[in-house]
């Protein structure tokens, strides 16, 4: 039974057919969670628009009743951006699915919000060229989603986040009137608001249609895999890489817990005995390649690598990254649950993060395993929990705050590409000051007046930071455990 | 130079909210021209200096606003490093917080991205006189609104900018240019083609007839690529110098120079002019004396904007005028971060 009144449900249909609006518990239950499945929420009904006017219309109408709207594309994001209200509409842009137009010679895709981030690129493929972010749910996430969150992926160094591939949005705003930012041009005039709607969460607007910076495919690629002996080394093998002027195309770490887990799940070859593995993978010409894989090597043995590996085909290229790209869920396999965090930090204080993470992890008795995006310093500790032990959950949010507390105090941020979300919220009040907050608040309110788009999620209410805060008086020891903190 | 005067900026910006006094925001005043004139009392940031955080291996630099730009880059070119925007000074007195407030760039703009791409990080003062730090010195950072890419560009309308942080990338190897004979439609064909291909552009410029393509990158490949575009090499050390700073002959012109960002494959545009096109096709300069309403009209026809970029005459609107719908959001993010409106009002339009 729907949280929204009959009359309204009556009035999304008149604007949509009858099987595009969900009102039913059977039919709400799949959009209940993101990707962030530990949060849960069944919404007051679902809307699964098609075409802009229907999304207009929609608009028009949750704007004049005052019922919230949570934007959702395939729902893979991993903050709980897209966890519905209970007393709100969660508006699905999964029909939006065309790729409108790929334009070879602009190198531009003007897409629906629905299309899938990889669909872009196999679509731009036999021009080609290829859209470079590609965070690691690529094969099933949307570019709505990616421009909301402003997703990155493994190639973020050398090509960029979502922010440095869009240059156009044209979004509904909450009173249902259609906006365009950016354009076909390099640039606009007027504020950046391209910039700011890359990453805003849903908060900002109804995002319907994007178009996309194209590259050209690198000639060629290769990957190297070292192993340390010691993470400390494997982290100076990093910047001394980055010094050396060479931007890899991906440069990725994993320590013991990974690398074992990963071995064990896909066999890449990795030694499990190692205490970290670099992937540092190279494009460009064929000549660049040679040259920067012959460089990265002596730099790598010099920074003492006790085992290198140089991939001789593009099968053993796919076989070392299979390695990283399947660390997920290879560490799903050593416990029931896993958390997974997204803090940054500058990548010289690698080591004094993994040693606080060490320290909390033996404090809290879970363990973690850690990935690294070592190229742009975004770390993701997995901790092992089961929640089906009472109270484990609780601990091991507790314990995943304190890591992005632990990026907050060394220089980072307590999110790299996943978003605040429902998740975060309350690190958000270790990162920003009351008057920083406010300025979000304010923005919020240039576009969204009266709260209706994705209320409650990304910036904290001060309110909420000062009960945050109050918490964390006694010792870091929360009053309630118990109690779920939302 | 180490200098830190952020707390009488903040104060003279407290002073002024209270008092209602609009301000004039000055740096190195290298870019006045740029914009409309704003009236208003002079705050100035020129001796808030210093760099306060580089590290070569991190790829990022924080400095203060009122470092001078040459001194940014000295820096950055010691560790064989560069701002890869190739922002333009204008003048020896440009300064890092003018370069972002205006958020220009140079012939590298199409191919390695804008100043705001490289922005990480600010601490700015709004126009209430509050001092706020957003993104940080990290390459991603997706924690609350992208304050810090929006205020680029936004030619101090939002707030005061006290320090950036930002993406910084080595300097290329090896750089050579090239020349080919050709007419406009050939060329603005050419730089959109050999964008998509696997190549190491990082500039082009196409004036009476020639196409000039700048490549960069490991010697080898530049090399090869020379003979795979079958141009041949010129010297022309100084033409993206000259391009970036406005010194070359093209700009010695005393009409207004009106610039107009395009769709990079936009056909030639019926504007009467000496013209010059640069960023592959997305930039164009021409000095015209045609009005304002013309080309921001054939500005709009071709998918892009136009911007009444030097004249003697500014009075009136030198930025393309904005649909009613985004001017109601600009108005209501302008009193999001200045209430009063008193950080260079109408420096951008007259409405904020």
């Amino acid at each position: 039974m729907t949280q929204l009144d009959h009359r309204f449900i009556q009035q999304l249909r008149d604007i949509l057919p009858d099987n595009a609006v969900l009102h039913e518990e059977e039919d709400l239950r799949p959009y209940e969670c993101d990707g962030l499945s530990a949060y849960r929420q069944l919404p007051g009904a679902v809307a699964l628009p098609e075409t802009v006017a229907q999304v207009q219309a929609i608009m028009r109408l949750c704007h004049q009743q005052k019922i919230p709207v949570v934007a959702r594309g395939a729902g893979t994001g991993l903050s709980g951006g897209a966890l519905p209200l209970e007393h709100g509409l969660l508006l699905s842009l999964a029909k939006f699915n065309q790729i409108l137009d790929i334009n070879a010679l602009a190198r531009s895709a003007r897409v629906q919000p629905g299309v899938r981030n990889l669909a872009i690129s196999e679509a731009a493929k036999p021009h080609g060229l290829f859209y470079a972010p590609d965070p690691s749910s690529q094969i099933a996430c949307t570019i709505g989603g990616n421009v909301a969150e402003n997703s990155g992926g493994v190639h973020c160094l050398k090509y960029g986040l979502t922010v440095h591939n869009v240059c156009r949005v044209e979004m509904v705003d909450v009173e249902g009137n259609i906006i365009t930012l950016g354009s076909a041009a390099l640039d606009s005039p007027g504020y950046d608001f391209l910039a700011l709607i890359n990453g805003s969460e849903g908060m900002l607007g109804i995002i319907t249609e994007i178009t996309v910076k194209l590259l050209p495919l690198p000639q060629q690629t290769q990957v190297l895999m070292a192993a340390f002996d010691d993470v400390i080394k494997a982290g100076k093998a990093v910047a001394e890489i980055i010094s050396s002027g060479i931007i890899p195309a991906g440069l990725e770490m994993m320590d013991q817990l990974s690398i074992e887990a990963a071995e064990d799940f896909v066999h890449a070859g990795y030694p499990k005995d190692a205490k970290a593995i670099l992937l540092c993978e190279l494009d460009g010409t064929e000549t660049d390649v040679a040259t920067a894989t012959d460089e990265v090597n002596s730099i790598l043995q010099s920074a003492g690598a006790c085992d290198i590996r140089i991939a001789h085909d593009i099968e053993e290229q796919q076989l070392l990254w299979k390695g990283r790209k399947a660390a997920f869920p290879a560490v799903g396999r050593l416990s029931p649950d896993y958390y997974c965090m997204d803090g940054t930090i500058p990548r010289s204080k690698l080591p004094d993060v993994l040693h606080r993470i060490h320290e909390l992890s033996e404090e809290y008795g879970l363990r973690v395993a850690n990935v690294f995006h070592a190229g742009d310093g975004n770390l993701h500790p997995l901790i092992l929990y089961d929640a089906n032990i009472a109270g484990e959950l609780e601990r091991t949010e507790e314990f995943g705050g304190k890591i992005l507390e632990a990026c907050v105090a060394m220089g980072g941020s307590i999110t790299g590409e996943h978003g605040v979300g429902m998740e975060k919220i309350n690190q958000m009040c270790v990162q920003f000051n009351s008057l920083e907050l406010q300025q979000f608040h304010a923005i919020k309110h240039a576009f969204d007046p009266e709260q209706l788009l994705n209320p409650g999620k990304a910036v904290p209410t001060l309110h909420r930071c000062a009960e945050f805060g109050a918490m964390h008086v006694h010792n870091g020891k929360l009053k309630f455990p118990e109690l779920p903190r939302f | 130079m180490n200098n830190n005067i952020e707390k009488q900026l903040q104060q003279q910006i407290q002073n002024a909210y209270a008092s209602n006094t609009a301000l004039r925001i000055v740096g190195g005043n290298s870019k006045a021209f740029y914009g409309l004139p704003v009236a208003g009392d002079r705050i100035d940031v020129s001796s808030h200096q210093g760099i306060i955080n580089y590290q070569p291996s991190e790829l990022v630099m924080t400095a203060r606003a009122g470092t001078p730009l040459t001194d940014i880059e000295t820096a950055l070119a010691e560790h064989n490093q560069m701002l890869a925007f190739e922002p333009p000074h204008y003048s020896a007195s440009a300064t890092l917080g003018g370069c972002i407030a205006s958020g220009l760039a140079g012939p590298a703009r199409a191919y390695t991205g804008s100043a705001r791409d490289f922005v990480l990080g600010m601490t700015i003062i709004n126009g209430q006189g509050e001092l706020l730090h957003f993104g940080g010195e990290v390459m991603k950072n997706v924690a609350g609104y992208d304050l810090s890419r929006l205020l680029t560009g936004s030619l101090g309308t939002l707030g005061l900018i006290l320090e950036v942080s930002l993406k910084i990338l080595p300097r290329p190897r090896y750089e050579t240019t090239v020349v080919i004979d050709c007419n406009q439609h050939d060329a603005i064909q050419l730089m959109n083609q050999w964008a998509g291909k696997p190549l190491p552009i990082s500039g082009s410029c196409f004036y009476q007839d020639k196409l000039f393509i700048r490549l960069a990158g490991y010697q080898q490949s530049v090399l090869s690529s020379v003979s795979t575009l079958k141009a041949k090499i010129i010297d022309a050390d100084n033409l993206w110098h000259e391009l970036k700073e406005q010194q070359h002959a093209y700009f010695n012109n005393s009409l207004p120079l009106w610039r107009l960002s395009l769709p990079s494959t936009a056909d030639t545009i019926d504007l009467a002019g000496d013209s010059l096109i640069e960023w592959g096709g997305a930039q164009r300069w021409c000095f015209s004396n045609e009005p304002a309403d013309k080309i921001f009209a054939l500005a709009s026809q071709a998918g892009g904007h136009a911007t009444l970029f030097k004249s003697s005459d500014k009075t009136d609107q030198v930025f393309q005028p904005l649909q009613p719908q985004l001017m109601k959001y600009h108005q209501r993010v302008k009193t999001a971060m200045d209430a009063k409106r008193i950080l260079n009002p109408g420096r951008m339009y007259k409405d904020l």
